[in-house]
């Protein structure tokens, strides 16, 4: 162990490459602790979670793990659904990663965590392992230290579920990270036509309309919804986005969810889309925190965007937040003049 | 001098049970010798959920704070020399209502009474189980319907029988305002009865008889004026609802029959003897008004916040009752309320406001929509922060908590842990091999065959009465039954209650403990994150949930999953969300084995080093037991300064790092 930087944390039995060992052995037990790690602010810390991530990302092959955004308004059913998805994978013997993500009183920093409640199939079950983390900082209702749980997750587990709230911008947000983004909708008119007006109909890969068990408005809310991605163009890779009528309590069409998921990951597989998709997530990923630290002004001391994201390229044995870390140096480098 | 008339009094009660059948009939037996007039029998919490006494999840709890009954041979012994035909019994027993009620008329066959004769109630509802009380099983729709077959069943089989018992008692207790209290029991009542006249096996001509079947249990508490209004404003509601909604004509089917627990959510710790006070007091709100007086009354006992009554404590409380009704001229006046403006208008706001809050629960679909999104629940959960902070505040003043705190050593405390009931250690075992006995003695053909009928006939649709009376004399125990039910329904877990974010609070002391919170947070690399448990069968979720609320708007990061979890489920629950800090609520009792439990996972998963606190009805000896084996903080009623709890907490996990 290291004797120049602090333990990561509680238990700690390692530094933060014997860590990464672990989780690239598919360690569970590994998982508490890195999670822990990447969420941490401490200077020491945040050192050994790029040592971390990099080890990760040079042995990006190994993180099998699939990882699926599930978005849509508060009340829609995510966290059932997610609780739905447990119990239709883990028969078939595939393990899920959860990261809840709670949206946090902005006035105390505070939090109600209150998503494992639904999600109870996976208790005393080491196949299922559910994190809840408060949506704090960024726009878009998603932690800081979501991509690098995802991450960590991917090592581990089959599957990674990421429940984000939102309609409208945070899709775009959340799309960036995961592999398939799922978009749960209520049924009922006002919330299809909104996220129709919202444009970005093209994000989600696969529609749900929950609670199909209610009827007839949720029959309608499916017909609308394929409507109206009838009349949006087709996407530039082929995949045509289904609509799928679910229902989280009773398991109605969960299996031809989880057929949607699995053929979209397949589809993304042979493609090449799901690997492009995740480079363009890393680079959108350095952008954005780039931007938000150092604003535009500081983006153009590197190039600009589009040369940020060649370096990003580039730099493929390099984590995102390695990555974030030393072009951070550089721009401050040259915003002090150095 | 000739006596002046006195009207009847009420039934008078006392909710009690404990051990074990034989110790719980000997107890009914020297209450009725002493006057009391009916019997309330209160069961453990493993009967309460269906579980027989050697499951797992009955650990600690068999007998504790009610009477195991697990078969027809335990309800016979609980009911010995007691004339079911003569007797009325209340009956607190909510998810296995049926299956008690099938106990309970088969002991009644056994003992040679007609069905016909038996009086009683069954306390049936589910909705207030969900919303405070706890112990519900299955998903809402099953629960509806297993109401709905105990309440077409009784009416004609059992017809004195009160086959369910709409709750508001249980609402006032989870911190329920009056028009909380009177709102939810009225939408659940129309859930209830909506749910009754959909069904097509009750004749348009039974629902005069069923609608005046329907029995309430309410609350009392210590606003005793307001209390009177709120008991003749919902006389005044469930008159109109009988006749306007499901046009009842006779106005004797109308009448609202109800039964009354006085509030115990007031009763303190501190300065225990006041609670007499109290309860006196409370008692008069439910019986001053006789158009809308009490049809039985149990009170709790002086000791209510220290732990369970002991017999001479309850005995007190007899007295209270008595004294009231035969010493006093209560009974011997008309309405004394009749013509008085001041109560007519508080009666018709209590009654306005009610009526809006009602409607907009059917609006969003009745009680069933409203637990599952969790608005009633939340409603509560606010109500209840609403008061404790008044508490903490000191705008709502509590005798000897948080005013007038001077006080002599009390004689009645002096005695320490003599001062409660403390149910022997053996009672748990001696259970088990008393149903390892009636287990091996019975015809296992017979058994199978009763619930394999019970099974089938609940699969068609048939009515859970007469298959559950058939399994009671084949000798089916509580758990079998509970299992076959939990195996077609499923299970359920209600919303907590607890939102993702709330108002803070805005004293300086709140203030300053955010400011620590946000300190230590920097200090951890992370925001605070603190887990509440809720380990074992014990549904007392207020603390939980006041002490989550405290926790959010301080600024820490909260996870909590509600009530019933096991002690594994929690220790993997503290490694998976990473927390700094746990804590566990625990109120009925059994926290000696489930707190040591926790403490032993928790170290097998190498997380011994994370503090754990513990809060709820600790007696000072186990929590120095507690103490020594890691916990380090215990917490019970007379810490009602939340925010004190959460700077200690804070400083805990700052010392730890
Ligand atoms: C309210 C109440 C109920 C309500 C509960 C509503 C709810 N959703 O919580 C209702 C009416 C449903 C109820 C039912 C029962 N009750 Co009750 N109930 C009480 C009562 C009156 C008050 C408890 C309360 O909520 N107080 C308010 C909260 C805020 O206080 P608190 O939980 O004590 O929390 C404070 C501290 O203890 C501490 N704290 C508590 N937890 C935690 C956790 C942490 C992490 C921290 C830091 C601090 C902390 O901080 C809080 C702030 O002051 C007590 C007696 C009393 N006056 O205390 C009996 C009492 C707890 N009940 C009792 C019993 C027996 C029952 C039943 C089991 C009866 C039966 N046989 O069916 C039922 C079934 C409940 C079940 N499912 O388990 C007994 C338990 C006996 C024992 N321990 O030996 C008591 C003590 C009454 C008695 N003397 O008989 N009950
Ligand atoms: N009828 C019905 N209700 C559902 C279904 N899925 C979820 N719900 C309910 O919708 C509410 C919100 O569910 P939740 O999973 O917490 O939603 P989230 O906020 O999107 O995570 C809860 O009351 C659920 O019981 C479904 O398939 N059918
Ligand atoms: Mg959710």
């Amino acid at each position: 162990m290291p004797t120049d930087a602090a333990p990561a944390s509680r238990g700690s039995s390692g530094g933060s490459s014997a860590l990464a060992a672990r989780l690239l052995a598919g360690d569970r037990a590994a998982v508490p602790e890195a999670l822990n790690l990447v969420d941490d602010t401490r200077a020491p810390q945040r050192e050994q979670a790029r040592d971390l991530l990099d080890t990760l990302q040079r042995n990006r092959e190994s993180l099998r793990g699939h990882r699926v955004g599930i978005t849509g308004a508060p009340g829609a059913g995510k966290s059932t659904l997610l609780d739905a998805l447990v119990r239709n994978l883990r028969p078939r013997g595939r393990s899920v990663g959860i990261l809840a993500i709670d949206p946090s009183s902005q006035r105390t920093g505070g939090a109600l965590l209150g998503d494992r409640f639904r999600v109870r199939s996976g208790a005393n079950d080491d196949g299922v392992y559910l994190r809840s983390m408060a949506a704090r900082d960024r726009l878009g209702g998603i932690a800081d230290a979501t991509a690098a749980s995802v991450e960590i997750l991917g090592a581990v587990f089959d599957y990674v579920f990421v429940e984000t709230v939102g309609v409208g911008q945070s899709e775009s947000e959340i799309s960036h990270g995961v592999d398939t983004l799922v978009f749960v909708a209520q049924p009922g008119a006002g919330d299809s036509l909104q996220f129709m007006k919202a444009g970005i109909l093209e994000l989600p890969d696969v529609f749900v309309v929950n609670k199909a068990d209610i009827g007839a408005v949720a029959e309608r809310t499916a017909s609308e919804l394929s409507s109206g991605l009838g009349l949006s163009t087709p996407r530039a890779d082929g995949w045509e986005a289904p609509v799928l009528l679910v229902s989280a309590r009773d398991g109605a069409g969960v299996d031809a969810l989880v057929d949607a998921v699995d053929a979209h990951a397949q589809h993304g597989l042979e493609s090449g889309a799901r690997e492009a998709g995740r480079r363009a997530g890393r680079a959108h990923a350095v952008c954005a925190a780039l931007a938000q630290r150092y604003g535009a002004y500081g983006l153009e001391r590197v190039g600009g965007r589009d040369a940020l994201e060649v370096r990003v390229r580039e730099a493929e044995e390099e984590s995102v937040a390695s990555l974030v870390h030393r072009l951070g140096q550089f721009i401050e480098g040259a915003l002090t003049g150095r | 001098m000739t006596a002046p008339k006195r009207d009847r009094p009420w039934l008078i009660r006392t909710y009690s049970g404990h051990s074990s059948a034989r110790a719980s009939n000997e107890l009914y037996r020297a209450n009725l010798a002493k006057g009391q007039t009916g019997l309330s029998v209160a069961f453990d919490l493993p009967t309460q959920t269906g579980y027989d006494a050697d499951h797992p999840l009955a650990r600690g709890e068999v007998g504790k704070v009610g009477v195991p009954i697990a078969h027809i041979d335990d309800m016979s012994q609980l009911f010995d020399q007691i004339p079911l035909a003569k007797m009325n019994s209340n009956l607190t027993i909510n998810a296995t209502a049926a299956w008690l009620l099938a106990l309970y008329a088969a002991t009644a066959e056994r003992q040679g009474a007609d069905p016909a004769a038996l009086q009683g109630t069954t306390q049936n509802d589910i909705v207030k189980e969900y919303l405070s009380r706890g112990t519900y099983v299955f998903p809402p729709e099953a629960s509806l319907r297993l109401i709905t077959d105990m309440v077409t069943y009784t009416v004609d089989a059992i017809p004195k029988w009160n086959p369910v018992n709409i709750c508001s008692y249980h609402l006032q207790e989870a911190g329920a305002t009056p028009v909380q209290e009177i709102a939810y029991a009225m939408a659940n009542a129309v859930g209830v009865l909506d749910a009754v006249r959909a069904r097509d096996d009750v004749p348009e001509d039974a629902l005069p008889r069923i609608f005046g079947r329907i029995s309430f249990f309410l609350n009392a508490g210590i606003r005793f004026v307001e209390e009177v209004c709120k008991c003749r404003a919902m006389t005044a509601l469930w008159d109109d609802l009988g006749r306007d909604r499901y046009g009842i004509e006779d106005p004797q089917m109308r009448r609202f029959r109800y039964g009354v627990q006085v509030n115990s959510l007031g009763l303190t710790e501190a300065q225990p003897e006041n609670n007499v006070i109290r309860i006196v007091l409370e008692s008069l709100g439910v019986t001053l008004s006789k158009n809308a007086r009490t049809r039985s009354l149990q009170l709790p006992a002086w000791n209510e916040a220290l732990g369970l009554p002991r017999p001479w404590d309850q005995q007190w409380s007899l007295r209270i009752q008595q004294i009231l009704a035969y010493e006093t001229d209560l009974l011997e006046h008309e309405d004394i309320f009749e013509g008085s403006k001041v109560i007519e208008a508080r009666t018709r706001s209590l009654q306005e406001e009610a009526l809006a809050e009602m409607q907009k629960v059917l609006d969003m679909g009745g009680v069933v929509a409203a637990i599952d999104n969790a608005y009633m629940k939340q409603r509560l959960v606010e109500s209840h922060t609403a008061r404790l902070r008044a508490i903490e505040s000191g705008d709502l003043k509590v005798v000897g908590v948080n005013a007038f705190t001077e006080t002599e050593p009390s004689p009645l405390t002096a005695a320490g842990s003599d001062s409660i009931l403390v149910v022997d250690e053996g009672a748990e075992r001696e259970q088990i091999e008393r149903l390892d006995a009636f287990r091996s003695k019975r015809n296992d053909a017979d058994v199978k065959g009763a619930i394999t009928n019970l099974r089938d006939v609940l699969k068609n649709g048939g009515n859970v009465m007469p298959p559950s009376i058939r399994a009671a004399h084949a000798g089916v125990t509580t758990g079998e039954w509970a299992d076959t039910l939990r195996d077609l329904f499923g299970e359920y877990r209600a919303p907590t209650g607890v939102t993702a974010s709330g108002r803070a609070a805005t004293s300086a002391t709140t203030q300053a403990v955010r400011a620590r919170v946000d300190a230590v947070s920097e200090k951890l690399g992370r925001r605070l994150k603190l887990l509440v448990g809720k380990p074992g069968l014990d549904g007392h979720s207020n603390g939980a949930e006041q002490i989550a609320v405290a926790a959010r708007d301080v600024g820490m990061e909260v996870v909590y999953d509600g009530i019933r979890l096991t002690p594994e489920e929690i220790a993997a629950s503290a490694r998976d969300e990473g927390v700094h800090v746990i804590g566990l609520s625990l109120l009925s009792g059994s926290h000696g084995v489930l707190v040591l439990d926790v403490l032993k996972r928790l170290a097998d998963l190498g997380l011994g080093d994370i503090p754990v606190v513990v809060g709820g009805i600790i007696p000072e000896a186990d929590a120095s037991e507690l103490r020594e084996a890691g916990v380090q903080r215990v917490y019970t009623p007379k810490d009602f300064d939340l925010t004190r709890i959460m700077g200690e907490i804070v400083d805990l996990v700052s010392d730890a790092d």
